[in-house]
Order: structure tokens, then sequence, then C-alpha cells
């Protein structure tokens, strides 16, 4: 099975949920690298260590901007060239888009959100969560190659210390691929993730009594390098900016450690951030609905234990 | 002891009608406009479209939109919710000549039929009283019910206007002259946000009233109009769930008793159902008055306590819950309708005019029924070419009403319910004396007493009441999620309450409200407490207008999504 | 291949716009997946995507500003017609519904053929999508119609200007934002923090029923039937299972030493 895995870069390192693909391919067959854009060819030599038996670069100037038709234009190129039973892809802005024309442009299957796969009979098997997370549904492909979108984070990057076999390659471009253009483009120095974006989020509710203790969440929050929620209630209270607000009537979140302080777990809650990877609760409550789906649950006073956490935190960062 | 009605909040007729403000050419003409997307206004919307289609010269004369029914569900059926078993003889006529009953959705006739009289441990088989027989009657979902009636009443030209709610009835010179829709858009303390859309008066030359329960416009019409009947209307509440079953439920069931208690004292009246629709599903309700007194006393938990019993266990056992809902049920019967159903240039069908067989609780037909009179009866005025607005120019819809056969059911048990003030077991013998005697004895008008009036009081009824699991008991808000409600947390509050009440008005409030709408706040000092609202919560269930508050119709398009109820 | 989207050149700056929108299952309480078609069972009250509502909001926004005409185009069922009728009442123009019965089971390829075909016969200045799908069913599809009207895609935009012959749009990335300008005709997905979809008025939701509603089948629009539906699908579902549990719930009480406790189990998952 040979599996091309695009492996997305930024300022001069390799995505952590593209190695994580990789690391995963290497598991299931060949896996091939490519990198695009500026400081390919350097970034695709580090391919190897993580399983890749080769590795593909393009430094090509249309590839410069972190647009993701020309780079379906370059994948389209790569896999008629080469060829590939499958093409993966780490979810993100930019990959979704260059997953989904690539589909098109090769007139190939496309499996999205996978949290797993497999190979069942030398077959590829894409998993993927559906209905809130409350089912996993096996997925597979019809015809060559099968495209696959993997949810970010899904698979952890594994260092194998090998060397890739390196090519750098060329593409034609259509068009029409060019035709978008970046006009500007600014980082963010964002005092931290925004609740959709992070790995950890840090949420309060009722239970923390007051608007004031929020501080509490946000210094765990930024010792663990996360963002902080709020449920409806304390939203509604004003306790709260609506933006932070997880859950049916607010936003859908699954990061993957999501704290959960003062909350009771009400479905209206639930249904927001039961995707979530790790679920701590704490709660002075011990029969708070949230201990029948979190994965640790402590029964105790936040305002004590937060605070010690923050502490801990730090202290084992440092 | 604390009696909600002392706590009426600051609400009354006259904020809920008034006289058009849209300058002239803003405002939207209708022939006749609907208010209710329920079984009795669509029927009105269905029959009237048959006439119109049949008159077309009558039709013309009503305008580019000769009908239009205003619903403030999200679609017709989103807040419609029965049992329900339903007399299909109104249907066959209103549909006679065009559809059968093989057309129209049902889960087909009343396979079979048991009634209990239950205890914790037990549940003894009675034969159904008189007033319970249901053969020929069908088992069908009254939301779904909704959605049939209203594409019938689309084919026929009506337009039915979803997601708008009809907050203003509209008088000029005593004529009602159209009704007033509702704000969207505007922010918890009613500032109009980005998306602000204000409402727009609808001018109409008849208004037909068909709110169902609690009907808002229609308790106005009634106090502006001075339609008050001889007693004060009063409402049972009704939960229930739908579950999907591995084993199918072959008969309906009927119970009494257990979880309620039989001594006058506790005012707990009512009982349960439990029908089988189709093969997969089964839907399984408890109703029970709303003067209640204990304090503590929730319809939706002795759902819940209910289910505990084996009967229903054998029922429900490996099943999963697939909705949930609430709705009140008017419960004064006939002496408590209007003394008169029409006024200049208006109508009142159905439940929010107070016609429901309480015995039977049956009510889906008598709307379909009544709203077909009213149409026709709009009709004959129209084709006569009378203005609807003239003094007694609509009281043939009066005249059809109480010469019709529905008429005469309800006078014969026009004093049951209120028979069961004296508890169950007196309750029942004098029940069974009016259906011997087809309502003749006993004899006079048995009073009743509005709900809110009841002295609370305290027993532990609570203790009972069993632990949520989430799987085969439920708590109160997982239940709201099941009902699809996802109002938007910052709209007005649409629930005229009095915040600083006694405590055990806020208590009864708190245990009362199935959707957990209300909740005991602060300590304010001298038996008083404040009262915790979240209103994004509310089903519109109706309850709290029947306990000392008002429920008023929130933004369009919010509230419950039902489609199995 | 020659471009497909070039229409005769634009004198007034009034636009075409189409904005693509789908039905999905209203119900979000009980969606389930049929056990015999293993697809998320349809039936069942439908709206409209609420993302989609941002992209017509959008439109209707262009449309006031600078004149034109706005087109729903939707590929699904025949009841998907009475969701269109929201959109209608917010102002929209028109709207297009490809509806076959070979459509049912599509994928992103035969969905994504479809809307591209009834999109070229409509010939949009702008073409317009919602970002997310609240039934996971579409979650990029603008970048495929993208590639096979063969024109430039923007997606994730949160801000968005449109003068006469070029589109620019503001989108937020993991990294920070980026401006990305593209000459029309273009296609643009736009994400929920664009605006706030209007309410209709009673006059819109009352002329709504008026507006013409076309239905094109496949053969209308010169597409074989096994180019879409099962029939045409690279995709399959192959079987469903109950999620990997969440295992255990490791509960304790506080006795001092809980965050320490914390700690360690976050440690050991290497979450941090």
């Amino acid at each position: 099975m040979r599996l091309l895995v695009y492996l997305e870069h930024h300022e001069g390192e390799l995505e952590k949920g593209s190695l994580g693909v990789l690391s995963k391919a290497t598991a299931l067959g060949a896996a091939v690298g490519v990198v695009l854009g500026p400081g390919a060819i350097e970034l695709a030599v580090r391919a190897g260590s993580y399983g890749a038996t080769k590795a593909y670069a393009c430094e090509d100037e249309l590839l410069a901007a972190p647009l993701p038709q020309p780079r379906v234009d370059a994948l389209a190129t790569l896999v008629e060239q080469t060829g590939a039973d499958a093409v993966l892809f780490a979810a993100s802005i930019l990959a979704s888009d260059v997953a989904a024309g690539l589909a098109a442009r090769l007139d190939a299957g496309l499996n999205w959100d996978l949290t797993d796969l497999v190979l069942v009979d030398g077959e590829l098997v894409g998993k993927r969560p559906a209905l809130g997370d409350t089912v996993l549904v096996d997925v597979g492909w019809k015809g060559s190659p099968g495209i696959g979108l993997v949810r970010s984070g899904a698979f952890d990057p594994v260092e194998s210390g090998g060397s890739a076999e390196f090519e750098s390659f060329d593409f034609t471009t259509e068009d029409f691929s060019a035709l978008a253009t970046l006009v500007e483009q600014t980082q963010e120095e964002s005092s931290g993730p925004s609740i959709e974006e992070a790995d950890v989020i840090v949420a309060g509710g009722r239970g923390l009594g007051s608007p004031e203790a929020f501080s509490l969440l946000e210094e765990l929050a930024a010792a663990l390098g996360g963002a902080v929620a709020a449920t409806r209630a304390v939203v509604d209270a004003g306790w709260y900016p609506y933006s932070t607000q997880v859950g049916q009537t607010g936003k859908n979140v699954a990061p993957k450690l999501y704290i959960a302080c003062g909350i009771s777990g009400a479905i209206q809650h639930k249904v927001g951030m039961q995707g979530s990877g790790t679920i701590v609760a704490i709660n002075k409550d011990p029969n708070a609905p949230i201990f029948d789906f979190c994965d640790i649950g402590v029964v105790g006073d936040l305002h004590q234990i937060v605070p010690k956490l923050t502490e801990l935190v730090r202290s084992n960062r440092a | 002891m604390a009696r909600p009605i002392d706590f009426a909040p600051e609400f009354g007729a006259a904020d809920a009608v008034g006289t058009p403000t849209d300058p002239r050419d803003e405002r939207i003409e209708v022939g006749i406009a609907i208010v209710g997307a329920g079984p009795g206004g669509l029927a009105c919307a269905i029959r009237l479209g048959q006439l119109l289609e049949e008159h077309p010269e009558v039709r013309e004369r009503l305008g580019d939109v000769p009908v239009a029914v205003l619903e403030k569900g999200k679609q017709p059926g989103s807040h419609l919710l029965s049992g329900a078993v339903v007399n299909p003889r109104p249907l066959r006529q209103l549909f006679r000549g065009r559809l059968t009953m093989a057309d129209i959705p049902t889960y087909g006739e009343v396979p079979g039929e048991s009634v209990y009289l239950m205890s914790r441990r037990s549940a003894v088989r009675i034969p159904p009283p008189p007033t319970m027989r249901n053969h020929g009657n069908v088992i069908l979902s009254l939301s779904d019910l909704g959605r049939f009636l209203a594409e019938q009443a689309e084919a026929l030209g009506v337009a039915v206007l979803p997601e708008t709610a009809a907050t203003k009835l509209l008088v000029e010179h005593g004529r009602v002259v159209g009704i007033r829709t509702g704000d969207r858009g505007r922010g918890r303390e009613g500032e109009p946000l980005s998306t602000f859309e204000p409402g727009s008066d609808v001018v109409a030359g008849l208004t037909v009233l068909a709110e169902g329960t609690q009907g808002f416009l229609t308790g106005a019409a009634i106090e502006q109009f001075g339609l008050e009947g001889e007693n004060p209307q009063i409402w049972a509440l009704g939960v229930k769930e739908v579950w999907r079953v591995p084993k199918p439920l072959r008969r309906i069931v009927h119970t009494m008793g257990w979880p309620l208690r039989k001594s006058a004292g506790y005012g707990e009246f009512g009982g349960s159902f439990i029908y089988p629709m189709g093969d997969e599903l089964v839907t399984v309700g408890f109703v029970a008055g709303l003067e209640a007194k204990d304090v503590e006393f929730s319809v939706h938990d002795v759902l819940q306590e209910f289910k505990t019993h084996r009967l229903v266990w054998k029922i429900l056992r490996g099943g999963e819950r697939v909705a949930w809902g609430a709705k009140t049920i008017t419960e004064g019967g006939f002496h408590s309708l209007p003394r008169r159903f029409n006024a200049p240039g208006l109508l009142l069908v159905g439940e929010g005019a107070g016609i429901v067989n309480v015995p039977r609780l049956k009510g889906v037909h008598y709307a379909i029924e009544s709203g077909r009179l009213a149409a026709e009866a709009a009709f004959r005025t129209l084709k006569r070419g009378e203005v609807s607005s003239r003094v007694g120019a609509l009281d043939s819809y009066d005249e059809s009403l109480r010469s019709s056969r529905m008429w005469k059911e309800l006078y014969e048990v026009r004093n049951m319910r209120q028979a069961f003030d004296k508890g169950f077991f007196v309750g029942g013998a004098k029940a069974s004396m009016m259906t011997v005697t087809k309502g003749r004895m006993p004899n006079g008008r048995f009073p009743t007493h509005p709900n809110s009036a009841a002295p609370l009081m305290r027993t532990g009824r609570a203790s009972s009441y069993p632990k949520p699991d989430g799987k085969y008991v439920f708590d109160k808000l997982s239940s709201v999620f099941a009902s699809g409600n996802r109002t938007r947390d910052d709209q007005p509050n649409h629930l005229k309450v009095t915040t600083r009440v006694r405590r055990p008005v806020a208590e009864a409030w708190e245990w009362m409200c199935p959707a957990h709408v209300y909740e005991v706040g602060r300590d304010l000092g001298g038996g008083m407490v404040s009262v915790e609202i979240t209103p994004s919560n509310c089903v519109q269930c109706g309850a709290i207008t029947a306990k000392g508050g008002q429920l008023t119709p929130p933004e369009g398009g919010s509230g419950p999504e039902y489609t199995l109820t | 291949m020659a471009p497909r989207l070039a229409g005769p050149p634009l004198e007034s700056s009034a636009m075409k716009i189409a904005v693509c929108v789908k039905q999905v299952p209203d119900a979000t309480v009980h969606k389930r997946i049929d056990p015999e078609t293993m697809r998320l069972d349809r039936s069942g009250e439908a709206a409209l995507n609420p993302t989609d509502l941002n992209a017509v909001e959008e439109a209707l926004r262009i449309k006031e500003a600078q004149g034109g005409e706005v087109v729903l185009v939707s590929f699904g069922p025949g009841k998907a017609a009475d969701s269109l009728r929201k959109a209608l009442a917010m102002g929209a123009d028109r709207a297009v519904l490809v509806s076959d019965e070979a459509a049912s089971g599509s994928d992103l390829l035969g969905t994504s053929r479809a809307l591209a075909a009834a999109l070229e016969r409509e010939s949009p200045d702008l073409v317009l999508f919602g970002q997310a799908s609240s039934d996971g069913d579409g979650a990029v599809l603008w970048a495929a119609v993208a590639d096979r009207l063969r024109r430039p895609l923007i997606s994730q935009v949160a801000s968005l200007t449109v003068d006469s012959s070029s589109v620019t749009g503001k989108r937020q990335t993991e990294h920070g934002y980026d401006v990305i300008s593209a000459p029309l005709p273009a296609v643009v997905a736009v994400s929920d923090a664009i605006n706030e979809p209007r309410y209709p008025s009673l006059k819109g939701i009352m002329g709504a029923k008026t507006k013409p509603q076309e239905t094109l089948s496949l053969a209308d629009l010169g597409l074989a039937t096994d180019s879409v539906g099962n029939a045409g699908s690279k995709t399959s579902v192959l079987q469903l299972g109950p999620p990997p549990s969440r295992g255990d719930t490791i509960k304790f009480e506080d006795d001092g030493s809980a965050a320490q406790k914390i700690l360690d189990h976050i440690l050991e998952r290497r979450l941090l």
C-alpha cells in the first residue's frame, strides 16, 4: 500500500498533525511525504525521521502563498506521475480545501474527519465519528487513489529515526489556479488560542459562585496554554462573554483536554464538548451528571483545587 | 398559606389589545386571518379554502391573500402536542368527497383498550367507563397531523406563515380588524439587535382565533368583549414522552389512581395514557389538574414515577426515549365556555375557547369541528355580502355550535370534572351518576376555582419521585433538550411573573414547570424570595398562566420543535 | 479546457450571486443513521443548514449594495423545496433545486458534480457557500465545486468586499488572518462569523411562495445517472458501531491531593 502524505508546515517546522498522519501511514504501508512551498526541500528531508521512505518537495513561486488551488495542481501532477493508493491529509483550513479540490480533480473518493485508519484484507478502512460523536462509522473507498482527511490531532508523531530518499518535482498548473492572490498576511500574537482552536480548555459553570472566580480559570488556562470557556448559565448571568459559551446554543469544541469546573453537565452543555479527548470534572456535588461522562471526576472545591493545579503545572513546566 | 393568585403579575388584557399603528400602506392585508396552525385553525382554513375554490366570485372579494394562517412555531406541528386518540368523524366530514381516512397520517384505529386503577404495587383492570370508550377512534400524532393539514391548506391556496407570533389583537371602534405580529431580533432587555425586524399589522375583515390552550389573544378578546363564561377556566398539565420500543403494544391504556393521591385535600386529579404509535413507537403521558396543592407537585416527576410501575416497565423496557413534551389542557368544560363565541370581526375556535370534553380527554376532534363550523359561518356572511364586523353578523356560528352534537356532549359532562373536587371516590361516584343520567344528575352548576387560588401546602410529595438516570428516568433539562428546544438565549423574557414572592409560591413554580424555567432565588427576608427565570427553557406549555403568571407569545420560531408528539 | 463561467463583461456592478444551500435534518435531538441505507436518516422535518443562512445574508447584502439577483441552488430530495422557502423569504429572488431519484446517497463527488452543472447553467458572478454543515455531510464541498468550475476559491471568509470585477475576503487562519483577492467569477465560502442572518419580514414570508422555484433532473443538466448517487459514489459506509468507550470514570474525593492526582493523569496521557 503506497500512501502519499501531505506535510503542512509553518515557520520552518513541519506541523505536528501532519507528522502524526505520516507516522500512522508508516504503520500501514509505504509512506511517502510531500512538502510544498518555500523551504520545502529542507523540510522534506526531515520526513524520513518520521517514517517516510521517500519525500517529494517543490518550492515553486506559485506555492509561496498558503492557497489551496496551486497545491491541488502540484499534488495532482505528483499522483499522476508516481501513483498512490491513498493521499492523506491532517485537517487544517488549508489542507481541507486542498483535499476536496484534489478529490474533484482526480475523481477520487474523499472521507474526512477520520480518527483512525486500518487495513482490512489489504484494503484501507477509515473510522470516523458521526452524529455528534455518538457513533463510530467504518468508511471505505472505491477506486484509487482514496483521499483521507484526518481529524486534527488524531495521531501522535512517532520518531523512528530513519531517512527518506528525497526528490524535487515540478508540476503543471491550470489556468485558474493562480487567480486567487494573497494580499496581506498577519500573524496574530494572540493572547492565547480561541476556544475553537485550543488543545486545552478550562471551562467554568455556576459552581464558580461568582464572576471573579474566572480569574482562577484564566490562570490555569494560561499555564496550560489553553483557552477559557463558559456554560450558558454563567454567560446568561453576564459573568463571561458569549463568544466563550460551549453547548447547544453556543459552540462545539473537542480539545484534547477539557477541564470542567463547577459545571453540572446538563445535556445542553454536554453536546458542545462530549467529543473532547479527556474530560476532567471538578464539582462539589457528587451527583452532578458530569461525573457520568467524564474521564477523571473530582468531588471537591474548585477554589482550592484549581489554584493548586495551576501551581503544579507551572512548576512542572519549569 | 400562600397562594399563587396573590402574586399575579402586572399584566392585563389591555396589554394585548390595541389599534393598528403601521402606516396604512405598510399594513399587510388579508381576507381572513387565522391565528394558530393547530387542528382548529387549519380545519377552518381548509374548509374556507374548499368553499372559496367552489365560489371564485367570493374569493375575489378577499384580495390577494384570501386566507392566512399565522403560526408562532418554527413550522406547523412544532408546538402541537396531544395523546392522541381522536374521533375521526370531523376529519371525514372536513375532507368529504376529497380524501378518505386512508390519506390522512394516523396509526390506525384503536386496536383494543384497557383501563386500570393503579396502586403502587398493582394495577387492577376495570371496565372502561362509558366516557372512555374509544372503539372506532384513531391513534395519531397531533404534530404530524398539523403538518399534514398545513399542506392541505396550502394546496387550497391558503398562506401558512410560520415563525409568526400574534401578539396583539387590533380593535377599532369596537370591532376586531386584525392582529399585530411580534417583533423579532430583540435582546434580553428588549433592545433591538442588529437583526431587529419589527412586527406588522395584519389587517383582515375577519379574525379567527384558534390558539389552543392558554390562548393569549383569546383571553384578551374574552375580557375585551365581555364574553366570560359562568365558571372561571381551569387547566391540567400533561407531560408525555415518545419511546421506541422493541415489543409492539397492541392496545391503548388509560390509568387512574397512583401515583396521584385520592384524598380531596391534595387536589390531585388526573391519570395517564399509554398509546401505541405503529409497531415501533409508544407514547406515555400523564395529565394532572393544576389545582394540585402540594408545593412539590410536578407532573413531569409524577410521569417519571409512573414509569417505574411494573405495568409501564413491561411496555417500555429495552426501549429508548425519542421525544418529550408538555402542554396544558383546558379543563373547565361547559360552564367555563365563553358566553358567546363571536364578536364583531372575530370568531373563537377550539380549545382556546374552552371546547374540550374533559372526561374523555378529547378536544382535537372538537377543534376540527368548530373550525369547520366557523369557516362555514364566515362564508355565509361573505356570500351574503355582509360585513363581518357588523354586530351579530357572525351569530350563525354560535347557533351552529349550540345545535351541534359536540355541544350536547359537552353539556352532558358539564360537571364531571368538578365532581372530583371532593376526591377520587366521591368524584367517581358522582361521575358515574352523571354518566348514567347523561348529565341530568346531580343537577346544578358545580363551580370551578381558578387553579392559582388553591392554597399551597407541604406534604413531602417529592420524596416519592425517582432519581433521574438518563436512560429510563429523566431530569427536566434533558427533557427540554428532547423537545427540540433551541431558543435563543438572549431573547426578551416572555413570561410575566412577579419575581418577589412568598417562598412556597416560588417553590411551587419551580416544581410545577416541566421545563425548569423557574428557580427559587435569593432570600429577601420576611418569608419572601426572588424568582430566577430561564426563559429559553420554556416549552410554552402554559402552566404558569394557570398558576399565577402569564405566558405571552415569545419571538416567532422559538420554543419546542415537536415532531412526534 | 475553456473557462466555463465567463459571461458577458459586466457593465454595471449589478451581480448575479448564486448561493448553494443544503437541507439538513432539523431534529437535532433525534438524528439517527438508517440501519438499512447506512446513511443519515433524513426523514423528519428539515431546515436549512445554519451557516447557509450566513451565506444567503451576505448575498442579500451585496445585492442591496449594488443591485443584482440572488439565486439559491440546492441539491437534494424534492422536499428540499420547503426549506428553500425560508431563504426566499429572507429576500433571495429564485431557487433552483436539482432533484432526482438517482441522486440519493451522493457523496462529495456526485454532489459537487451536480451543483457545478447547475451553477454553470446559471453562470453567476459569485458563488457563495456556508462553511460548516451541521450534519457533517458537506464538509468541503466548495473546494470541489471550485475545481470543477475552474474558478478561484476563497474559504473561511469572515469579512467580504465585492466590486464589479473582483472579490476580497479576510479569513481567520490558525496563525492569524489572511486577506485574499480573486477576480470574478469566484467561489467563496463564508464562516458564521461574517454576519447575523436577518429574520424574514412577514411580507417576505408571504411573498416566498410566489417566487420562481425550478426543479431540474439530472437529465436536464446532461448528467448521467451513474455520475451521482450511490452509483457514482467513490466512498462507502461499511458499518456502524458504538464509539470507543471513554473507559471507566476515575472518580475520587479531594483529600488535599486532588490537584496532584489530576496533574499525574494529565501527564500520563501526555496532554501537556
